[in-house]
């Protein structure tokens, strides 16, 4: 393993630098007493209790995470499902499947959103529902979906095709030969397929913005609402919060993982 | 296991949640509000052939950017212990937990009149409007989409063999012979994939203009403009973005391998 | 590492899903609201937090959302499926949504603090018999400017074609505002527009295109408080809170009259509660109130109750308050025709796209 040189080190020291920079704005944004965006004007922990007080940004909150778990839930268990259908397929229906599959992920979102919006509005006049909490998880379900089958699939072609005959094989029925095989090698993969749906559903904007209503907004919405007030304390300080439970959680779960994967080498 | 069924909840909800939508998106192109047929939806988005073009304009530079900004990246990435590897990749990810708009808006306070960038340079002299013009729509989308770029780069790159790389040295070729026959060519499925996940949402946000830019519109602020006024112009908008990206996947897909998109 | 990213999985599900259930408090119903952005009183810098009072007083939750403009809040209504309770539209649009049956009758039994109203403010064009709207609030169409960016004299709309300020000059991003300067500027008749006079705004806003910097709305705070731009028209309490905000700041009243506005609350027809929207409007008409929002958003009120207890300070501002003679050079806006009304927007949004 060649050690990187200078010129590299500071490139990359850059890139860095570019990436974490707006970030680095709301984090003093969100200590500065001045109520201002502009104007530095001492330190303050008092957004931090506001943010609390704060209902509609709570609820929002509340509705983000809701949905971000709901989502991530039944797009990992039809995604999985799905690959599985899809993996005994060969030729073109498999290929067809799989286009079609792609399709939210490819389509441009501000398309997929308004064709949403179309859809749910033409729908709400025929069975009189409200644009609201299950527009918004339909919608997300289903553009988090095909990130699970992405991620999936490909451990299904890994997987040993004879792991599954011999465990009914060895007396177990379909199910039990399932949930205790098959499930237990996809595992990585539904794993992460169900982070990737989680963190997209979170920080989606566009295809809530479309098809959320007046009585369920998520957080994003709000803070797109928000911003165009010169000033935003509250909203700093909460996205401040966020981001530190969110570094914690990644630096624990890898530096485990480093040490596990160090340990393993010994 | 082997059902093919178990493909069936998901072709039945692919049906009605993305098919159905989109021929939705279709039949409103041609219809006038009262539901006769019409062309004059789609000769309206033919008038917007400037906005197409400037988005896609911007689009393309900034896909270019954060392709040699990402290349050499991803290059000293992959050299590196799979140790430091995942932490340098987790650390371009964890950005991205952060709301997209907030980063954005980190941008505006950075780059606007009397923010830091600005005091620094007017410091030295420099006084250049840093905001609301196509510069600062560049950057805004090389920020939002740089890491999409690196992913599917390091992704490829780190798996190139390095014995590959060793051989071609002792075989005498020089470090860009290396370059040119080795790794630029197994490089090339990350280059297509990541030039898709980069160029399809920086020609389409709506976002990015909105906050950073002029007083030009792109295709995605005249859509979110026209959907709620008229909705027949917009589905033949959107449905013409549609167009051009597929279009656009299609070409970029002769150069690659088609699983690698999305990834 | 499988089985701690299964707890983290684990954990998330239970956080999403506590969090939302034990967050709900029982009310006793809830009312939709939809307003214009930064138009109510949120208790921010010690002012009211009208919306939480509200709650407080009749345990009823309102979901408060916002829209930027009247056209935004007409599209909405007319062809979404989401329900509103209590809506703020300009006059005209009250009028576009009466004659389209979008909006309903209002129960003026209910509303006993409507005493408070002005009876200059009772019965206008919009709505001769009083019969939809409750009026929040009025107020004319000024310059914003920013004396620290523009050299010499601001007068009027025309200098919003000024080659100087090229580069600073915002704009409306909304048709009706916009189309109506450029239409006092080329002799066109703002009030009943016709298509000739948008043809004739439309050149005019061309020609103007390469000067601005920015089409905004709502996004005038961050650019003109924020010393972003020199120049911006738009509604006379956004200005005069932007002027609190920013010591740079002036105002001018343009000298070739100006567009006058009031805005008003009205029932859409799709209401769910009207027994709390009612409530609701009532609850804006409390003498208390209506002060608190009148400070808070700097808008005038037509509320006489509130006007008395306002600090004198404001009372004699001539930009929320303008003398009589100045108003009488102001003209309101009318209902367009179903044609020209959307003519005007499809115009407008060819202007940005140019």
């Amino acid at each position: 393993m060649k050690k990187l040189h200078l010129p590299s080190k500071l490139y990359m020291l850059l890139i860095f630098m570019f990436l974490y920079a707006p970030i680095t704005v709301f984090v003093v944004l969100s200590f500065n007493d001045a109520n201002s965006a502009t104007n530095l004007d001492g330190f303050t922990f008092r957004w931090y209790g506001e943010v609390f007080r704060d209902r509609m940004l709570m609820q929002s909150l509340r509705n983000s995470l809701l949905i971000a778990s709901l989502s991530a839930l039944f797009s990992t268990i039809l995604g999985t499902v799905a690959s599985i259908g899809m993996y005994n397929f060969r030729g073109a229906p498999r290929r067809i499947f799989q286009t079609v599959s792609n399709i939210p992920i490819i389509n441009p979102e501000i398309v997929t959103g308004f064709s949403l919006m179309l859809f749910f509005t033409f729908l709400g006049t025929i069975f009189n529902f409200e644009m609201g909490f299950i527009t918004v998880l339909l919608a997300h379900i289903g553009f988090c979906t095909p990130y699970v089958i992405l991620s999936v699939s490909p451990k299904l072609r890994q997987m040993d095709k004879h792991i599954y005959e011999a465990a009914l094989d060895l007396g177990c029925n379909q199910w039990q030969a399932f949930f205790k095989v098959v499930l237990f090698e996809l595992l990585p993969g539904i794993i992460s397929g169900f982070l990737i749906s989680f963190t997209y559903s979170l920080d989606d904007f566009v295809i809530s913005y479309f098809t959320c209503g007046p009585q369920f907004q998520t957080m994003p919405i709000v803070i797109y609402n928000s911003l165009r007030r010169p000033v935003y304390p509250k909203i700093s300080a909460l996205s401040t919060m966020l981001f530190v439970v969110i570094i914690t959680v990644l630096l624990v779960t890898n530096i485990r993982d480093l040490r596990a994967s160090k340990s393993d080498k010994k | 296991m082997k059902s093919k069924k178990l493909a069936l909840p998901y072709a039945v909800w692919m049906a009605v949640f993305t098919l159905v939508p989109l021929v939705l998106i279709i039949t409103n192109s041609f219809q006038d509000k009262s539901g006769n047929f019409t062309l004059s939806n789609i000769s309206k988005a033919w008038e917007y052939r400037e906005v197409f073009l400037y988005s896609l304009e911007i689009a393309f530079v900034s896909t270019l950017i954060c392709l040699l900004l990402a290349y050499p990246m991803s290059y000293m990435i992959s050299r590196m212990s799979e140790k430091a590897q995942s932490i340098i990749i987790m650390l371009i990810t964890v950005p991205m937990w952060m709301n997209f708009l907030l980063r954005l808006l980190g941008w505006v306070i950075l780059l606007s009149d009397g923010g830091p960038i600005d005091t620094v340079l007017s410091f030295v002299g420099i006084n250049v409007k840093l905001k609301d013009n196509d510069g600062a729509v560049i950057l805004g989308m090389v920020y939002e989409y740089l890491p999409f770029m690196i992913m599917p780069l390091h992704t490829v790159m780190s798996k190139i063999d390095k014995n590959l790389i060793e051989a071609a040295q002792d075989l005498g070729s020089n470090s860009f012979k290396v370059f040119s026959k080795v790794v630029f060519p197994l490089s090339i499925p990350g280059i297509v994939s990541g030039i898709t996940m980069v160029f399809v949402p920086s020609a389409s946000t709506f976002l990015v203009a909105q906050y950073l830019g002029g007083n030009k519109k792109m295709i995605g602020d005249i859509i979110e403009e026209t959907f709620r006024s008229n909705q027949n112009v917009g589905s033949a908008l959107a449905l013409c973005l549609m167009i051009i990206i597929l279009i656009f996947i299609v070409i970029t897909n002769q150069f690659g391998d088609e699983e690698a998109v999305g990834v | 590492m499988k089985k701690i990213i299964c707890l983290l999985m684990v954990c998330l599900l239970v956080i999403g899903c506590s969090v939302t259930l034990t967050g709900c408090k029982q009310y006793d119903g809830e009312i939709n609201v939809y307003n214009w952005g930064e138009f109510i009183s949120d208790g921010t810098d010690g002012s009211m937090n009208v919306i939480a009072e509200f709650e407080a007083k009749y345990n009823i939750k309102v979901n408060y959302t916002t829209y930027e403009t009247n056209e935004t809040l007409y599209n909405i209504l007319s062809s979404s499926n989401s329900s509103y309770d209590v809506i703020i539209p300009s006059d005209y649009m009250v009028e576009k949504l009466i004659a389209e049956g979008l909006v309903q009758e209002i129960n003026f039994d209910n509303i006993p603090n409507y005493k408070n109203v002005m009876d200059e403010y009772k019965g206008m064009d919009f709505d001769p018999e009083n019969k939809y709207s409750v009026p929040y609030s009025w107020g004319v169409v000024a310059l914003g400017y920013n004396k620290s960016m523009v050299n010499g004299e601001i007068k009027g709309f025309s200098d919003l074609w000024r080659e100087d300020l090229s580069g600073n000059i915002l704009m409306f991003n909304n048709s009706r505002d916009a189309m109506a300067i450029a239409m006092q500027l080329t002799g066109g008749n703002p009030t009943n527009a016709t298509k000739e006079d948008i043809d004739k705004a439309y050149d005019k806003l061309l020609e103007q295109k390469p000067l601005v910097k920015k089409y905004v709305m709502d996004m005038v705070f961050s650019e003109l408080e924020g010393s972003q731009a020199a120049i911006a028209p738009y509604y006379a309490g956004d200005i005069y809170t932007m002027m609190s905000n920013n010591e740079d700041l002036a105002y001018c009243l343009p000298e070739e009259g100006s567009n006058l506005f009031v805005d008003s609350m009205c029932i859409p027809t799709c209401a769910k509660n009207k027994d709390g929207a009612e409530k609701f409007i009532n609850f804006m008409l409390e003498a208390e109130v209506a002060k608190a929002n009148a400070e808070y958003i700097g808008y005038s009120t037509p509320n006489k109750a509130a006007f008395d207890i306002l600090p004198e300070e404001m009372k004699q501002n001539e930009l929320i308050y303008p003398p009589q003679e100045y108003l009488d050079k102001c003209y309101t806006f009318a209902n367009l025709s179903e044609e020209v009304y959307n003519y005007m927007q499809e115009k407008f949004i060819d202007v940005l796209a140019e």
